[in-house]
């Protein structure tokens, strides 16, 4: 099966561990994975900031990036959001409408793709430890990716889960938001790093780099030692010897 | 009260809110345990999302069709023997009333709960001819009570007072003596609105649904004060926004099912009232004279709008319940009765962008909102076309996000632009660097540092990973 990877630019930018990981997970279950060059920024800081002439720039450069791609994955439900919500944002430009509803209809969000692509529940990973999960507004709310982290993350050997209180609160990032209302972001994710600091786990797990920056870069300003990884990452952690058993 | 509730800045309105702890503690304690009951009466009804649909298709039916809506209630409304007055903008509709009770010579006006008589500065028109206007729902008057503290909940319009603020109040403005226990504060206020009730000439309420096939007027409350203010005045005025129309009474039950499990979380709130013109004879109480003043007030400017949705609103709240930015600012940071995301959204629209263009960035987007909307009005989406006007339109964007966001568009317009771009970006923040961390931002980046590190931008880009692991092969 052929995926290009859409890394996201934060991945690309800031967590290449992440990338790397989600390569070679898709790799482990069989996919042939290619990074189509071309590929910028979805446009999302833009387009929520209200510069959508600017952001469509961006989502035309990444509808022309995966135009011949036969699947595309991503590690970030807010970016894969981002290329669903394409096809309104060109609802006045017929050809590029179409363009973008081919794109929306190939586009996957990691979890999703490993979980009903691929039909994998179990990546045969191995993590020891406690680990609670934030789930991402854009991927949970508008995405609609609820179950399919908590399940993979469920079958992780030597891993226990623990729900998260107040699992349906922001945790402030929100693009833009998070420098222009820096305040009351602040406050946000510093409610949400209590309420992970309350379920005493190992790690904090997410599906979006955006908030687990967010999230934590305020862990790592109260020194707090709770480790941040993306899904990619726990699913990865597969002894050397076992990672030719996959598909 | 107007809408506008505060001349203070934005800025100042956050920093006030931010720094009550009080305030914070209710609305988080509130917030908390409102947004479980809904949850939880939204399942006991069964097909929740069926609901939702349903309540949708009547409310954008009735906007489609609101001219026909209209007339049909005027005519039913004038057929039971009530009066119906159009007002076109908040001016209109006050003089309308001022009218109505100078002619009567009232001066003892009771009240019940309503954001659109605030919308139309009614009491102050009011209290201007020497009228004593009381407020008689409890979070109300206890509001009124304090020197007209703004309303900061559409529909708990004291919420960011404790029992204890609420004890000190009444110690203060009406040597109350007693504790601070709910059932002794509410027995007091009762006994003093009780008295004030049956001296009442003229009773003014607003109203949640106006039902145009019978010509009836629904008000749904917790505290039975809308049943006293309409049934004991010789004079009942019923103020309404020109789009809190449904077609019939099935349609009503099916919306008034959606508001209060959204608001409240109750099955059913402990007293709906559907009224129907004055009193006939026989009857043995009710008005006897009736009247309905239906506010455009901006709403018809905004049916023709990519707007139109947010008229669909029932003022339930459920999305003021759920927003975790006002969790921690409360409503008085929104400087507009209406607070909350749906205020972000209609205070702009009603009150203009000059008073209200900060209101639509304060959201990080989080779709709590429209996931909590009983009549899904996409709210969150609503945000974002305001933040286009204020870019596009109104060319309001504040210039240090203008450039960033240029350097963005530059940086993602093209392949080759991006590139630069990122590879410039360990280099450029290099001087803000340590420890492979930002810690101290400057510009725009200080908003985020200040509470939190940012990681220093990766050594080498996943996409470099990437094309080196292509041409040397897989196992490096």
């Amino acid at each position: 099966m052929k995926v290009s990877l859409f890394s996201t630019c934060l991945v690309d930018m800031f967590y290449p561990n992440v990338g790397k990981a989600t390569v070679e997970l898709l790799e482990r279950f069989g996919c042939e994975v290619d990074f189509p060059e071309g590929q910028v920024c979805c446009g999302q800081p833009a387009y929520n900031s209200g510069y959508t002439e600017d952001a469509k720039k961006a989502m035309k450069n990444m509808i022309k990036a995966f135009e011949h791609a036969e699947y595309v994955v991503t590690p970030s439900g807010s970016c894969a959001y981002m290329f669903k919500e394409y096809p309104h944002v060109f609802e006045d430009e017929p050809e590029w409408k179409e363009k973008a509803v081919q794109l929306k209809e190939k586009t996957y969000e990691l979890t999703q793709f490993l979980v009903h692509v691929l039909k994998i529940e179990d990546a045969g990973a191995y993590l020891e430890g406690t680990a609670t999960y934030h789930t991402s507004c854009h991927m949970t709310r508008l995405l609609g990716a609820k179950s399919e982290p908590i399940t993979l993350l469920s079958n992780v050997e030597g891993l226990q889960y623990v729900e998260l209180p107040h699992k349906e609160n922001c945790c402030g990032f929100g693009g833009t938001f998070s420098v222009k209302m820096g305040d009351i972001s602040g406050q946000m994710v510093d409610e949400k790093v209590d309420c992970i600091v309350s379920t005493n786990a190992d790690y904090l797990v997410g599906s979006d780099m955006a908030c687990l920056m967010n999230i934590g870069g305020r862990l790592d300003r109260q020194g707090n030692k709770v480790k941040v990884m993306h899904i990619a990452e726990v699913l990865n952690q597969v002894p050397k010897t076992k990672r030719n058993e996959g598909r | 009260m107007s809408m506008k509730i505060t001349d203070e800045t934005f800025k100042a309105r956050i920093q006030k809110g931010l720094g009550n702890e009080f305030m914070r503690g209710a609305v988080s304690s509130a917030q908390n345990s409102l947004q479980g009951r809904r949850l939880g009466a939204a399942e006991e009804l069964g097909d929740w999302e069926k609901w939702r649909e349903l309540g949708e298709q009547i409310r954008q039916h009735v906007l489609e069709n609101l001219d026909y809506y209209l007339m049909e209630l005027s005519e039913n409304v004038a057929r039971r023997g009530g009066h119906v007055f159009f007002a076109k903008t908040k001016e209109e509709a006050s003089a309308y009333i001022r009218d109505i009770i100078e002619k009567k010579d009232a001066k003892k006006i009771v009240k019940s709960k309503s954001m659109v008589t605030e919308e139309i500065n009614m009491n102050e028109a009011l209290e201007a001819i020497g009228c004593e206007v009381l407020e008689t729902d409890l979070g109300e008057y206890i509001l009124q009570v304090d020197d007209h503290d703004p309303p900061s909940h559409i529909v708990a319009p004291a919420l960011h007072k404790n029992k204890d603020q609420i004890r000190d109040v009444f110690k203060e403005k009406l040597h109350y003596d007693k504790t601070s226990k709910p059932e002794e504060l509410a027995r007091f206020a009762r006994e003093v609105l009780r008295e004030k009730f049956m001296e009442a000439e003229v009773g003014i309420t607003g109203c949640n649904f106006a039902v145009a096939n019978t010509g009836s007027v629904t008000l749904v409350t917790n505290e039975g004060n809308a049943d006293l203010v309409t049934i004991i005045p010789k004079t009942h005025i019923a103020v309404m926004g020109m789009e809190r129309i449904v077609p019939t009474l099935e349609d009503m039950e099916i919306l008034v099912n959606l508001l209060c499990r959204s608001a409240v979380g109750q099955k059913l709130t402990s007293y709906i009232t559907t009224l129907t013109g004055p009193k006939d004879p026989g009857d043995a109480d009710g008005p006897e004279e009736f009247h309905l003043v239906i506010v455009d007030n901006g709403r018809s400017d905004i049916l023709a709008t990519e707007f139109k949705s947010v008229l669909q609103c029932i003022r339930c709240a459920a999305c003021v319940n759920v927003c975790p930015v006002y969790r921690h600012i409360g409503g008085h940071a929104y400087g507009s009765i209406y607070s909350g995301p749906i205020g972000a959204v209609l205070s702009p629209l009603l009150g203009g962008y000059d008073d209200y263009k900060e209101l639509p960035y304060a959201s990080s987007l989080c779709a709590a909102c429209t996931d909590a909307c009983p009549v899904k009005i996409p709210l969150h989406e609503l945000l974002i076309k305001h933040r286009q006007n204020i870019v596009a339109r109104e060319g309001k964007a504040p210039f240090s996000e203008k450039v960033m966001m240029k350097a963005i568009g530059m940086g993602t317009g093209s392949q080759t632009a991006y590139k630069i771009g990122s590879k410039l970006a360990p280099l450029a923040t290099k001087p803000l660097q340590s420890d492979n961390r930002i810690t101290k931002g400057i510009g725009m980046l200080k908003g985020w540092t200040d509470t939190r590190n940012l990681p220093a931008p990766a050594k080498e880009q996943f996409r470099d990973w990437m094309k080196k692991r292509g041409k040397e092969g897989k196992d490096q």
